[in-house]
């Protein structure tokens, strides 16, 4: 085959998958929209909070943990994408890719207890 | 340039490629319905069985046994007023519970539910399934967000950072599996337990099944890590401000998200359609069972799971929640990796 | 004939959503078209026989770094940015950029030669299946890099740190 003429056929089911939920959540909603009432007025239409006023903005400045938690997810997670391969890989490899990963690893265990002395999992 | 002749060019024929798309769409349909039903049925259940845990009948009025509640349910769900808040982003707020049944629904493409019955076989299946439920995080955070009241907001965001900490765990746990099986094609996972006695990776690794079910619960935003939804402080989370069919959405994409990660745990941890070889050893006549069965029984456990820790734990709180995924599932899991690939390498 | 009309599908929309993203007023809206971009983006790689760099484009881009912009953005006061004009004075300046960097491309791809074929042939990899291939290579070829990989990462948790942390 030559380069730029791989079409992945495997895949075509999941794309019809994709489309039909897609359809679906779509479907069921737009179906429903002609069948169900519509009777809106001010008050139904306020924000929810337990039948008081809204006090306040809704959307208000949070905590920076979430932030931190986020960017530590992205951190662990590209660890977690090198180690996809690795895990395949393995047996034909051998000890070289055992020392390998395990220096990765411990490298980035002295960034996670480094995060874990900061108190970064700490709520 | 017919279509004849687009599709010719690859050895595909048209009538085959139609014929190919409508085995495709056949399957699809016939997963979507057991789904449906599933979900529809697991209500009731779920309902059912929490009652007679807690010494209580749950539904009995409509039908026998209240056996048609479901879809009395259902109907007045359809029928509902579909509220959109006045001050809401109103087109985020409109797709948020459609990306929360995309994220769930699109998974079950590469569940192997039998060895002959599968929507798709592709290599990179576990992959697939976290790239999915990644998605999910996004219809959190889209509710949440888009509601624009304090409790959709806090909801959303406390359980977009459950659900991130917990996929490393999840991901973390389920390299080992890969590390065992050589492969990311649940296929071939289920097929490379066979060759134990035990047949299913749970013996070997079941330190990565215990981190594994905990991040199940918490992925899923179940009890007893349902914090975002803490009816008692947040009154329902990030889906306060929906009602009617979208809410109806947010719950079926909660239980077909059961459905993908109790397949991913038989898949990977129990062997899948299969009985374990030395069961089939003594008793032979298991193996006129079909492996569908097998499949369907050793789901339904782990659902049954499910409610069976809804109706016996109490919620977690929120820094404890953190605590445990961090500080406990994420080393307890790589610790378990690492020991993993040492025995693999010694053997 | 295909595999040029599905290019030319995916090369088209991915062009128009980067155009939808920073026309959008609200920074939300931006990085929820480019979960709609990157998914586009996964589909190019599975067309190049690429299905874990697809994989990982929709586990890590799409599922981390956004949420990592969303929780940035929705820390922003939104009111204000939704107010302000997001074309400032300087944009003719900026469409000079543009244009310029957009003839530069136009001239050097007329200059542009695909280079040898490498080992890995599509037959290869289908055989090998991609994954395997990318790992083969880089924890024997490339181990260098993937180390220092490792060391990108400590940082990034260390700046993290630094950067929230209040100075106590």
């Amino acid at each position: 085959m030559t380069p730029g003429s791989y079409i992945p056929t495997e895949y075509f089911p999941v794309l019809v998958l994709i489309l039909v939920s897609i359809a679906f959540g779509l479907g069921v909603i737009l179906i429903g929209g002609l069948v169900r009432l519509k009777r809106p007025y001010k008050e139904k239409l306020t924000p929810y909070e337990c039948g008081n006023p809204m006090v306040g903005a809704p959307r208000e400045q949070f905590s920076v943990k979430f932030y931190i938690i986020a960017m530590l997810f992205v951190v662990f997670d590209v660890e977690a994408v090198f180690l996809y391969p690795w895990a395949l890989v393995y047996e034909d490899i051998g000890l070289y890719a055992l020392i390998a990963m395990i220096l990765f690893i411990d490298i980035l265990l002295a960034g996670y207890v480094y995060a874990w002395q900061k108190k970064a999992f700490d709520w | 340039m017919n279509f004849n002749e687009i599709f010719g060019t690859f050895g595909l024929q048209s009538t085959s490629f139609l014929f190919q798309l409508l085995i495709v769409l056949v399957k699809i349909a016939v997963v979507i319905a057991i789904t449906m039903l599933h979900v529809a049925y697991a209500t009731y259940f779920e309902r059912k069985v929490i009652g007679h845990m807690q010494v209580r009948v749950g539904p009995m009025r409509v039908g026998p046994h209240g056996l048609l509640q479901p879809i009395a349910d259902g109907v007045k769900l359809f029928f509902k007023e579909d509220i959109i808040p006045s001050n809401a982003d109103r087109t985020v707020f409109q797709i948020a519970p459609l990306v929360a049944v995309f994220a769930t629904l699109s998974s079950l493409a590469v569940i192997p539910f039998y060895d002959i019955f599968y929507i798709a076989n592709i290599n990179v299946g576990i992959l697939y399934i976290f790239a999915m439920s990644s998605l999910g995080a996004y219809s959190l955070i889209m509710s949440g967000w888009a509601s624009n009241s304090k409790y959709s907001f806090l909801g959303g965001l406390r359980s977009t950072a459950q659900v991130v900490s917990y996929e490393i765990a999840m991901a973390f746990s389920l390299v080992s599996i890969m590390l065992m099986a050589g492969s990311m094609n649940l296929i071939e996972i289920v097929q490379a337990q066979q060759q134990y006695w035990y047949g299913m990776y749970l013996i070997p690794q079941f330190v990565a099944y215990i981190v594994f079910l905990i991040a199940m619960l918490a992925e899923t935003n179940r009890t007893p890590f349902d914090l975002p939804e803490a009816e008692s402080e947040l009154v329902a989370g990030y889906f306060v401000e929906y009602s009617g069919m979208r809410f109806a959405l947010f719950f079926l994409g909660e239980y077909i998200g059961m459905i993908v990660m109790s397949s991913l745990a038989v898949v990977c941890f129990w062997g899948g359609w299969t009985v374990p070889p030395i069961l089939l050893k003594f008793i032979p006549q298991l193996a006129i069972v079909p492996g569908i069965v097998w499949f369907i029984l050793k789901v339904y456990f782990h659902i049954f799971l499910f409610y069976w820790i809804r109706a016996t734990l109490p919620r977690y709180r929120y820094d404890k929640l953190m605590a445990l995924g961090w500080k406990i599932l994420i080393p307890v899991a790589l610790a378990n990796l690492v020991v993993t690939s040492i025995i693999k390498y010694i053997y | 004939m295909l595999p040029q009309i599905i290019f030319g599908y995916f090369a088209i929309v991915t062009i128009v959503l980067s155009l939808v993203i920073i026309t959008r007023k609200n920074p939300v809206h931006s990085v929820l078209w480019m979960l709609v971009l990157f998914f586009h983006i996964a589909a190019i790689y599975l067309f190049l026989n690429a299905e874990f760099i697809a994989a990982v484009q929709v586990i890590l881009y799409a599922g981390a770094v956004l949420v990592l912009f969303l929780f940035v953005i929705m820390m922003l006061n939104l009111k204000e940015e939704l107010s302000s004009e997001r074309f400032i004075g300087e944009w003719p300046i900026g469409v000079a950029l543009g244009l310029s960097i957009l003839l530069f491309i136009f001239f050097s791809i007329a200059k542009l030669a695909p280079g040898p074929l490498g080992k890995f042939t599509i037959e290869l990899i289908q055989k090998e299946t991609h994954t395997k291939a990318i790992g083969k290579v880089l924890y024997t070829e490339y181990i260098l890099p993937f180390e220092v990989a490792s060391l990108i990462l400590l940082i990034a948790i260390v700046g993290a740190m630094v950067l929230a942390k209040k100075r106590t």
